[in-house]
């Protein structure tokens, strides 16, 4: 398989033995200057001594300062405090620092991705809508957040928005309760009570229950049912045996924890029990979700654009419903174009986070700040930020190329 | 009462001078035509002269803006009961196939027995497994569209649409796309099927298969029937100019 083979053929046909020896020996006389190979080969050399040559110089400045590389710091006493993430104290560890910086990140970036990926899909779909009061209007969004910088809008949200929320005291209350002011808002969310223990073993079973069902039922179906009965044969166990496990076993495995407002002493008001979002988190989550929705709308639209006319005119000419053509035919297909260009999304929706710091969000970047002003170790703690949203990075492409090549290979 | 008296009724569709503009582009200037149930009418003209857009009406994947068109009974309008009804009675077979290239054979058959008809999954592959021994291709169900040939592909394309067992089967330049030795495999399929009794308009310049199956021949040109008669009369007595320079150009080779 190889071009160089044919246009190496062609020029010979028909060409007697001495003339082809005549060319081949000229062939070989070709100055090193105009050599294909050579010049690919000294490129390489060339790029590699260059490559060498920064780490070097890097490498001696480190040195020349007599800074020494070390992780040791990591085991000591952090001594600074963090209000967001997993529980932390300022007697803990740095290394425990960071780990809250990572998961901060990694929390913002994952609900994040889930939630663009649906704003960006609903949003696309809807720009190509053949109502124009619906298409105009997210137009206007793509263009409007495609055009301002992240960084405004985060400022914008965080300062002109989320912090001009009533304070706690005056703060909205929606059904739930869901407490809403500028310090962020509180949901009512499940707490795991003592007897889980017991009831956690229904679930189990629920589970595996409904997967062997689904396995069953789709192979019997290729005999029997509609495609879209299979769904209930599946949710009814998943749902019927936690209840049947809530009812056997004494007490409730777990408790909805609602939030409550509380006086406590001198007068100061706080909202305690359920999750709290804070407003930094918010507006981060927001953020990011609201501009990357915007980018992954264009990639769904173009996906869909990808898809030739004709495929939608031969669904409807056999009565396919509008929701049908888009989720059996239309979709599909374009989601091999929508896959790779969403996977850059991805990887700047989880990079872009490092942005939380202009607001305050305690994520990977802002930690490794105070990590490296507290203990002077700016190089070690670079490394460990570039290791990490190396790491995330490389771990969205590395799932999303499996979901990529099973998409791909269904052509032929 | 008037409804059954429709569906009996022998013309199977009637259009009454249909007209179509896209944008200031007068399209389809009053066509009227008449097709009786089980006939087989080909349609010929020149390129550009609307043909493809007029078929496209029936099954209203173009709407038309003036006139009547009633399919087996129901009139063509903006209701979307009567649309879909009238989808649902008609197969259309396109000049690309229009193929879905994600899904197996098989289950291009299939997919809208099962999700429009509401079929089991059982019945529409025996169903679409017959369709295929039909037109031929019976080994290639588990193959994708892409790695058959253009004859294969429009083959499957007509089993697809006859999957939906239509009264009517619309043909928009079924071979034009095709490498000339797979033309006729395509064409022995169509002969076939005009033979088995169901409606069938095709837009064609295969005057051969004109000759064998046609029971009349419509000659569209600038946006209306220009004329029409029986095969035998139409090649021999064209009446019009128009029509006799057209048939000039196309049978000279």
């Amino acid at each position: 398989m190889s071009g160089e083979g044919v246009s190496g053929c062609i020029p010979f046909k028909g060409v007697d033995m001495n003339q082809r020896a005549a060319m081949d020996e000229h062939r070989s006389v070709v100055p090193f200057w105009r050599n294909e190979r050579v010049l690919k080969v000294l490129a390489q050399i060339v790029f590699v001594i260059l490559v060498l040559a920064v780490g070097a110089w890097a490498l001696t400045n480190y040195l020349e300062r007599g800074l020494k590389f070390s992780y040791s710091f990591l085991d000591e006493e952090a001594s600074f405090d963090l209000a967001e993430g997993i529980e932390f104290s300022p007697t803990d560890p740095y290394a425990r620092a960071f780990l809250v910086g990572v998961l901060n990140t990694a929390r913002v970036a994952a609900i994040g991705i889930v939630l663009a990926t649906l704003v960006g899909l609903v949003t696309g779909i809807a720009r190509l809508s053949k109502n124009w009061l619906v298409s105009k209007i997210a137009g206007v969004y793509i263009e409007i957040i495609r055009n301002i910088p992240l960084l405004v809008q985060l400022f914008l949200l965080y300062f002109a928005v989320i912090m001009k929320l009533p304070q706690i005291k005056e703060a909205f209350v929606l059904p739930g309760p869901v407490y809403i002011s500028n310090r962020g808002i509180v949901l009512p969310w499940p707490r795991v009570a003592a007897s889980f223990g017991l009831w956690w073993p229904f679930l189990v079973v629920a589970l595996i229950g409904a997967v062997a069902l689904l396995i069953i039922r789709g192979r019997s179906l290729k005999h029997t049912g509609r495609p879209s009965f299979n769904l209930l044969w599946v949710v009814t166990p998943l749902v019927a045996v936690p209840v049947l496990g809530w009812l056997l076993i004494p007490g409730n495995p777990l408790l909805l924890d609602l939030p409550e407002m509380v006086t406590k002493s001198g007068g100061v008001l706080k909202v305690e029990g359920g999750t709290a979002l804070s407003s930094e988190f918010t507006a981060l989550l927001l953020g990011l979700v609201v501009y990357t929705g915007a980018y992954i709308a264009e990639v769904v639209r173009a996906g869909i654009l990808s898809v030739p006319r004709g495929q939608t005119e031969a669904a409807r000419a056999q009565g396919f419903t509008n929701r049908q053509i888009l989720s059996l035919i239309v979709l599909p297909q374009a989601l091999r174009v929508i896959i790779p260009p969403l996977i850059s999304q991805y990887l700047n929706l989880t990079k872009n986070s490092s942005l939380a710091i202009a607001i305050g969000f305690l994520d990977l970047y802002a930690v490794s700040q105070t990590m490296w002003n507290q203990s002077g170790r700016v190089v070690e703690v670079f490394f460990m930020i570039m290791a990490s949203y190396l790491t995330m990075s490389l771990t969205i492409s590395f799932v999303m190329n499996i979901v990529n090549r099973r998409m791909q290979i269904v052509e032929r | 009462m008037q409804k059954e008296k429709l569906e009996t009724a022998e013309d199977i569709i009637i259009c009454q001078n249909v007209h179509k503009w896209f944008g200031n582009f007068h399209v389809l200037q009053g066509v009227n035509i008449t097709v009786k149930r089980g006939e087989v009418v080909v349609v010929c003209g020149p390129s550009g002269s609307g043909k493809s857009t007029f078929i496209r009406t029936i099954n209203r994947l173009e709407e038309h803006q003036r006139g009547n068109i009633i399919v087996d009974g129901i009139e063509l309008t903006n209701d979307l009961r009567n649309i879909h009804a009238i989808q649902r009675e008609i197969g259309m077979v396109f000049q690309q196939f229009n193929l879905f290239p994600h899904l197996k054979v098989i289950d291009n058959i299939t997919l809208a027995p099962i999700w429009v008809r509401r079929w089991s999954k059982e019945k529409a592959v025996q169903v679409a497994m017959e369709l295929l021994e039909r037109v031929g291709i019976p080994e290639q169900a588990n193959k994708y569209p892409g790695q058959l040939s253009g004859g294969q592909q429009q083959r499957l394309a007509i089993a697809r649409a006859l999957a939906m067992q239509p009264k009517i089967m619309l043909f928009d330049e079924p071979t034009s796309a095709l490498d000339p030795e797979m033309i006729k495999e395509v064409l022995d399929v169509m002969v076939e099927l005009a033979r088995s009794g169901i409606t069938m308009i095709v837009i064609t310049h295969e005057m051969g298969f004109a000759k064998e199956v046609a029971n009349r021949i419509f000659f569209f040109a600038d946006g209306y029937f220009v004329e029409h008669n029986t095969t035998e009369e139409f090649f021999i007595n064209p009446r019009e100019e128009r029509t006799k320079s057209f048939l000039s150009q196309i049978l000279t080779h």
